[in-house]
């Protein structure tokens, strides 16, 4: 793709912005539509189009693989942490009305961090998906 | 305080494992991790076990949303009984899995496959305990994708066709589930088990329900591998690795027959399934030809590993039959046969991966004069092998004695009678390995084995004599499953 001005040029300004909405998809998701899945596809999707129009090397080297894998990790691990977390705090599993003192407030962190945790494995698992198949053969 | 919580953390403490050992990304500790969690599993799965024993039903809400718009978790002694097959075996078959994996598994992936090993437990543990219908569609897809991810991990290039074969075939019957729960929630507008139950009873007469009855009952039927939808079983249990084959096949067709057993009694309720036309001929005759073609197709294996896995096919029809009999007794025979079949499976499966992980092969030519070489791995396959065939003393008596019980008190001769030829029929399959192992002398060509070490002896002779143990003293197996089959018929209990 080194030829193809236009589509670096584009890429680059494109990819910023293309993050950044997949972060006001994750954050503005309890007010708007979004949510943790759509903010993950979208941030993925940044990572794949550098990787198609700056090539896989680069990609692999701004998010290493087994950086990408241990996210999809620490994804489902927030999720299941938000639920435990709420558990030690005297609520049922997952009952974020426990996470704070108002349950208004802990209803709305906790589902916040658990679409966060949504956001961080499907990110994560898309670009994984990506690599693995751009890898082969090679 | 945590007594409270043993519903939710039963699913929860495998599925938070699961991420850890990726993290971890060495082989050994995430097995160290994946041992500890099977155990605890196991310690919850006996204190849920008493406790509904004790004082009935356990009910828990997840999230703190009460039932039915809330997922509740609800434990009576039906899926108490199956929460302990699936704990229990994944305990005895954790602390197995490191040798076999260390051999059969390429380094760099052992983390994965013990995540991927919580993961199927996780969906195993969550499809058993859930009170959502929904819920169980999601465990399912937990359970199953980590399960094909796990057979693809299979030394052979075939692994993969199996793997993938069980993908295609696996992804049908959970579409068809999936169908027939969202008919129900159609017509009922609930997705709660109880709340479906008492919903239901208005609606019963019509198409949409029927229809949702029989979507449910095929898409199940593919997941426990009823004869004739039982294609894609033998390849994914020859050829997936030694330890997932134990934990498959002694766990996952259990838990899809404990599924059928709660949609068709606790959400349909017996009388609406009898009142399908030909729904009990149906299920026993489908369980006895399965019987029938499945051990028959057995004997002629040389795959020692796809021998047992037709076994297990025939199996399945010994718990369907057990369903179809519609009756306490029938009920009991099916439900202690989970049980049973799982510690039969469990320690047949175990000796095998023994053997492979001696000779890198479970072919029946190549384990001839096996007996003098690896004495102790062959003679738990003997013993499990009757187990199998069902000779008294063993847990295989039991369960075959309440089918008999069961058939002979609905006055039906016959089936007693095929359910005794059929024993035969695994005399003869288990016969063909016992003679190439006792009586026949080891090939020339092939390195003198020397018996398994005893990290694969110890866990392969505590599922034998377990064999045994709960084949002599069945208060406990035979106590539960009559009053998980009494639950199921709303007999009480």
């Amino acid at each position: 793709m080194r030829h193809h001005v236009i589509l670096r040029v584009i890429a680059k300004l494109g990819i910023p912005f293309i993050v950044l909405f997949a972060l006001y998809v994750q954050f503005h998701g309890d007010f708007g539509p979004g949510g943790g899945f759509q903010a993950g596809v979208i941030f993925g999707a940044a990572f794949i189009l550098y990787a198609l129009i700056f090539g896989l090397d680069n990609a692999l080297e701004a998010a290493p693989m087994n950086v990408v894998v241990a996210f999809i990790a620490i994804g489902l691990l927030l999720f299941a942490g938000v639920g435990v977390a709420a558990l030690l705090l005297g609520g049922n599993y997952l009952d974020y009305g426990a996470l704070a003192d108002d349950p208004v407030a802990g209803q709305h962190l906790g589902i916040l961090l658990v679409e966060l945790g949504v956001g961080i494995t499907v990110a994560a698992v898309m670009i994984a998906v990506f690599f693995t198949f751009a890898d082969r053969g090679r | 305080m945590i007594a409270a919580h043993y519903a939710a953390l039963q699913v929860v403490a495998p599925l938070i494992a699961a991420p850890l050992c990726v993290l971890l990304r060495r082989g050994a500790l995430a097995w160290l991790v994946t041992v500890a969690v099977s155990w605890i599993a196991l310690a919850i799965a006996i204190q849920l076990l008493v406790q509904v024993m004790a004082t009935g039903p356990v009910s828990y809400e997840l999230g703190g949303w009460a039932a039915p718009w809330g997922i509740e978790y609800r434990v009576d002694s039906v899926n108490a009984f199956v929460l302990l097959i699936v704990s229990g075996i994944s305990a005895v078959a954790a602390p197995y899995a490191h040798h076999t994996v260390v051999r059969e598994i390429p380094e760099d992936r052992h983390y994965l496959f013990y995540s991927a090993y919580l993961l199927c437990l996780t969906g195993l543990l969550g499809i058993t305990i859930t009170g959502d219908a929904f819920n169980v569609f999601v465990f399912l897809e937990i359970s199953s994708l980590s399960s094909y991810a796990l057979i693809s991990l299979g030394g052979e290039r075939k692994a993969l066709t199996a793997a993938y074969q069980y993908l295609v075939m696996g992804t049908i019957g959970a579409t068809f589930f999936l169908i027939g729960v969202g008919l129900i929630y159609a017509m009922t507008g609930t997705l709660n088990m109880a709340d479906i139950a008492a919903r239901l009873d208005p609606v019963e007469h019509t198409r949409t329900v029927l229809a949702a009855f029989a979507f449910i009952i095929v898409g199940l039927g593919l997941k426990l591998a009823l004869f004739p939808l039982h294609l894609w079983l033998p390849n994914a249990y020859a050829y997936a690795p030694s330890a997932v084959t134990v934990l498959l096949a002694a766990t996952a067709t259990k838990v899809a027959v404990y599924t059928m057993l709660r949609f068709v009694f606790t959400l349909f309720g017996a009388d609406f399934a009898l009142d399908v036309t030909f729904f009990a001929e149906f299920l026993i005759a489908l369980a006895l030809v399965g019987v029938f073609a499945a051990s028959i197709t057995a004997v002629f294996q040389n795959n020692v590993k796809r021998m047992l896995a037709y076994s297990s096919v025939a199996q399945v029809g010994y718990m369907m039959l057990g369903v179809g009999f519609f009756s306490v007794t029938g009920l009991t025979g099916g439900i202690v046969h989970l049980f049973n079949h799982a510690l039969m499976k469990g320690a047949l499966f175990m000796a095998l991966g023994a053997v492979f992980y001696r000779l890198g092969s479970v072919r029946i030519e190549h384990m001839r004069g096996l007996g003098r070489q690896m004495p102790l791995t062959m003679f738990a396959f003997v013993l499990g092998g009757l187990s199998l065939i069902g000779l008294p003393l063993t847990v295989g008596f039991i369960s075959k004695w309440y089918l008999i019980l069961a058939a002979l008190e609905r006055g039906w001769w016959p089936i007693a009678g095929l359910i005794l030829l059929s024993s035969l029929l695994a005399v003869a399959y288990v016969w063909r390995v016992v003679e190439a192992a006792y009586f026949r002398d080891p090939p020339p060509d092939r390195p003198r084995a020397t018996e398994a070490p005893l990290a694969l002896l110890v866990p392969t002779w505590i599922l034998t004599l377990a064999n045994f143990y709960f084949g002599i003293d069945t208060s406990v197996t035979v106590g539960v499953a009559a009053d998980a089959a009494r639950a199921l018929l709303g007999e009480g209990g």
